[in-house]
């Protein structure tokens, strides 16, 4: 839910951040929400120095960034162009949350040579932050077919 | 000069999987050299032909970024690290 919040709060811009866990792995064991270089509604960067910072953390975890977040104000939680030309790992879960809707929609991906493809994903406690209506969508923060 | 160079996880596979490698050089461009004489898979990854660091990435010798010191020709001492992290952005 940290993933979330920190989407909303960086509302008008898209907000980004960094996961951490074992590198091809399932689970991102640590959540890093870092700041916006883009500072844009449009466009994401993960704070260069953050991004450092994040590694050495991981590091000292004896993990490694595994994957990166970022939010889409105004549409789907799907890859854009843009994200999939700057997609560069392939062992990195890529997360799009999209807050265009009145719930949260979390989808993940996995990106590799330009090829998307959806991933199951669990967000713990999706659903239960205070102020968020209990009455969910289904499927909200599982894979499904793609809207 | 020995130097520690960390490397992304997305260019390990180009390594031999190790995340730390050890090789000497008194500049960054020279440690990347090195780096790249050992493992060649890692050319044109992070300087490109003409000498430049890639746009992908961004290098840090200690905390500093290379970018807003003197790039390739940055200075690095003994046992300082090299930190070569992708640039990670998107719309």
């Amino acid at each position: 839910m940290e993933m979330i919040g920190h989407t909303l709060t960086g509302l008008p811009d898209e907000a980004c951040g960094l996961l951490v866990g074992s590198y091809g792995g399932e689970e991102a064991t640590h959540i890093f929400p870092t700041a916006n270089a883009a500072a844009s509604a449009l466009l994401y960067e993960i704070d260069p120095k953050e991004m450092l910072a994040v590694d050495r953390a991981a590091r000292a975890l004896g993990a490694d960034i595994m994957g990166v977040f970022h939010s889409h104000t105004h549409t789907d939680a799907y890859p854009s162009p843009t994200d999939v030309a700057q997609a560069l790992d392939p062992g990195w879960h890529y997360v799009l949350v999209s807050l265009r809707d009145t719930h949260a929609v979390v989808r993940s991906y996995r990106i590799v040579e330009g090829v998307i493809t959806e991933e199951p994903v669990e967000v713990p406690g999706l659903g239960e932050e205070p102020g968020e209506k209990p009455n969910k969508e289904p499927g909200v923060g599982e894979s499904g077919p793609a809207k | 000069m020995a130097v520690e160079v960390r490397l992304p996880t997305v260019l390990r596979s180009q390594a031999g999987g190790a995340s730390v490698v050890t090789v000497d050089g008194g500049t960054v461009g020279e440690v990347l050299a090195k780096l790249v004489a050992e493992y060649p898979g890692l050319t044109g990854q992070v300087v490109q032909a003409d000498g430049s660091l890639h746009k992908f990435v961004n290098i840090y010798v200690d905390d500093d970024d290379v970018r807003y010191l003197d790039g390739v020709d940055t200075p690095v001492a003994d046992g300082a690290e090299v930190s070569i992290l992708p640039a990670v952005a998107g719309g």
